[in-house]
């Protein structure tokens, strides 16, 4: 079936080695503080996905619509639907969870209830269920995305049906840094509260899934003092909480102007003005001292910033996570964009082939 | 387009900083807009001007960065102002700073609603202690319960703020304290927490008479969902808070008149990207809908203008040219001048799109610091940024 017109085509994608057990990654959750562009990571590792090959689930849970303007497409409905294809079996399919309808697909589904579902609205219970009740909320966004990544093709969620996945991957946009550990620690929070029951045990299988080896957390972060320090604090939290971490995505890197054949990328920090100004009355531009100066100033400030930049992926790497660099667009970032950054990252190994 | 293309452009207003803090009728400030902003710099650098400008200020915070909470001398989470050092207090102005503590902001609002016992009884509750440290959009609810506290303290104290500076939540739920007193009416009225509530008042399922159909379903339907010991886990919660409600409505319609008060102002923080700027359109948009006073809008991190006199085309040719010539230094140097004439221009073009499409609003540009913000020098240089246009 051709993918309909609101869709995005993504180009085939290489491959690169993976850090050790990302091959077995099938739910990555991209988190980061707000503002490092973490909605733009997670749809381009999604289209990175599916440019080989894979049935992949994006979804976001804040009803931001993030996705659907990433991948400047109409906004999503809080069913699943697809928003970038390859020509074989790859595609991204976009979904907005919303606590609500969640919750009515899981009793629908867990059990069976048929029209109490209406009745249970109209008494209000679903309000007090998606925005009274503590870390509820929560668990139906996870759930939702459980029951994604358990589905089969054959449309059951057991263990033993032959039936391969209905989507080979899931990219969750999560909640932002500051909210990632309550955010994934709900199961236990749940299961701690009602002790037995029915939410219990899918509370706790919740966080069995969160815990194992299919799941890695990805923190996209800035070379800026507060998102590492952010970035930095979520892993130690995110350890603590038992949840597999993937990679640190290093967004809007800024690098060296001139290739050292030693260094790589360096940046001068003191140019001399008078020789700028030779240089550019060499080649019949006026050297005004405004311009001179101001391009002096600018190749400075830029040397500061670089610097300020390697400090804090000092720090970073001395977390000994797998980190990948992705360079600021100066353009800003549309569908195509994505797909390139998705490349990017695949070349960097964070990509299961 | 519609008739007013055929006019001139107008010129858009900019937001003067200076005339809100120094207008004495401004004694509430509240800073919103989407995550990593620099939001909470820009609600700390106005409480810094304008107390350097003599007036009497508390910032409340909501999660400051590490390193911006100790230079404000936030060194504890401990829900109490504290005088800010470093200040120049010669026009007679005082700053105060604050940390929002969720729970126990919370359990201060139990304790002033209910009876003692009813208060223990609600503290101890497993419900209630999830609710109050994990709910999602509690810390909203108690960042609006803990300004008017700090609105109700400065009305009263001697020694009181006359000017309020509050930073929001980072999260498009930050305005999810304007339906607070709807949101509590209707599930007050509602029909679940009479229905919740009947059995645990009735001493046991048992004494809940059923009387229609739907009632038992729902109940039979907690109960296979929730379990036995959760439901009663709620209802104890929902009966024990049940006492109290009329006072939590109260307080919430309470803050939602003096948020739409014309002593408060809203200010919308952003920054110069697609993402930002449309939160920040929605956010222009919902305070418009209850009709709350929008001061304008900051936009932070602003590319400033590069060296004048040469375009971003003419400096990649002439660059080329020179990198030809081995001239490598000077060649990277205007390589890099246009880059920035170019993230400037964006800048420029992203903030003037929105003020096309918000033509009324105010706006602000602040110019990227090099450096993040960590003292009162810093919060002192950006406040004098806010108010350069």
């Amino acid at each position: 079936m051709p993918p309909p017109s609101s869709t995005v085509s993504l180009p085939a994608g290489s491959q690169a080695p993976l850090p050790d057990g990302f091959e077995r990654v099938r739910l990555h959750i991209v988190t980061g503080k707000g503002g490092t562009g973490k909605t733009t990571v997670a749809a381009a590792l999604a289209a990175a996905l599916a440019a080989r090959g894979k049935r992949v689930l994006l979804a976001e849970v804040e009803g931001r619509q993030g996705i659907s303007q990433t991948f400047d497409v109409p906004p999503l409905p809080h069913t699943e639907t697809q928003v970038a294809a390859t020509s074989g079996r790859g595609e991204v399919v976009g979904l907005s969870v919303d606590a609500k309808t969640a919750l009515l697909e899981y009793l629908q589904l867990f059990y069976k209830l048929g029209r109490a579902g209406g009745v249970l609205e109209r008494f209000g219970a679903i309000d007090f269920a998606t925005t009274i009740a503590p870390g509820v909320r929560d668990l139906l966004l996870v759930g939702r995305v459980y029951e994604a990544m358990r589905r089969r093709a054959d449309a059951r969620h057991h263990r033993r049906s032959d039936a391969p996945y209905d989507f080979d991957a899931v990219v969750l946009d999560a909640p932002p840094t500051g909210r990632i550990g309550r955010f994934l620690s709900v199961g236990a929070e749940v299961a701690d509260l009602a002790r037995m029951g029915p939410i219990h045990s899918q509370a706790d299988s919740i966080t069995e899934m969160l815990q194992s080896e299919a799941t890695a957390v990805h923190l996209v972060t800035l070379l800026e003092e507060m998102p590492v320090q952010e970035t930095v604090d979520a892993v130690a939290e995110l350890r603590s909480l038992g949840m597999p971490i993937g990679a640190v995505v290093i967004n809007q890197a800024r690098a060296g102007l001139l290739t050292d054949a030693d260094e790589g990328l360096v940046t001068p920090t003191d140019l001399d003005p008078e020789g700028v100004a030779a240089d550019l009355r060499a080649v019949g531009l006026d050297p005004a001292p405004a311009l001179v100066d101001g391009l002096v100033s600018q190749v400075r400030e830029h040397a500061e910033r670089v610097e300020l930049e390697d400090e804090q992926l000092t720090v970073l790497e001395a977390s000994g996570l797998p980190l990948v660099t992705v360079p600021y667009l100066v353009d800003g970032v549309d569908a195509n964009a994505v797909c390139e950054i998705g490349e990017l990252l695949a070349d960097q190994g964070m990509v299961p082939a | 387009m519609t008739a007013s293309s055929t006019r001139a452009p107008r010129t858009p207003r900019s937001l003067d900083v200076d005339a809100l803090l120094a207008d004495r009728h401004t004694r509430i400030v509240v800073c919103c807009g989407s995550g990593g902003v620099g939001k909470t710099t820009t609600a700390a650098a106005l409480g810094l001007r304008a107390a350097e400008q003599g007036r009497r200020v508390v910032v409340l915070t909501i999660d400051p960065a590490r390193r911006l909470a100790q230079s404000l001398g936030l060194v504890e989470l401990d829900n109490t102002p504290r005088a800010v050092a470093g200040i120049d207090t010669a026009g007679g102005g005082h700053l105060d700073a604050m940390m929002l503590d969720m729970k126990r902001t919370f359990d201060e609002v139990v304790l002033a609603h209910a009876s003692r016992e009813t208060a223990e009884q609600i503290l101890a509750n497993p419900f209630y202690q999830a609710v109050s440290s994990s709910f999602a959009g509690t810390q909203e609810y108690m960042a609006m319960e803990k300004l008017g506290q700090l609105r109700a303290q400065a009305d009263r104290a001697e020694l009181g703020w006359d000017l309020i500076v509050v930073d929001t939540p980072p999260s498009r739920s930050a305005l999810d304290f304007l339906d607070a007193p709807k949101r509590l009416g209707s599930f007050l009225d509602g029909r679940f927490i009479r229905l919740i509530s009947a059995p645990a008042k009735a001493g046991g399922r048992a004494g809940l008479k059923l009387v229609n159909v739907g009632i038992g379903l729902v109940t039979k339907t907690l109960d296979t969902v929730l379990g036995a010991q959760m439901l009663r886990d709620v209802q104890t919660f929902v009966n024990a808070l049940d006492s109290m409600f009329g006072g939590f409505r109260e307080r919430a319609d309470h803050t939602y008149a003096l948020l739409k008060d014309r002593g408060t102002a809203f200010v919308v923080v952003a920054a110069p990207e697609r993402d930002a700027l449309r939160e920040a359109s929605y956010f222009v948009a919902r305070l418009a809908k209850d009709g709350m006073p929008l001061a304008g809008l900051v936009v932070n991190r602003m590319q400033p203008a590069p060296a004048p006199g040469l375009t971003a085309s003419r400096a990649r040719a002439v660059a080329e040219q020179l990198a030809d010539a081995d001239r490598l230094e000077t060649s990277a140097a205007l390589t890099l001048h246009a880059a920035l004439s170019d993230l400037a221009a964006r800048h420029r073009n992203l903030v003037r799109r929105f003020t096309a499409g918000h033509p009324s609003i105010p706006v602000v540009e602040v110019a990227a610091l090099a450096q993040d913000v960590h003292d009162v020098a810093g919060l002192r240089e950006v406040g004098h940024r806010l108010a350069a246009t």
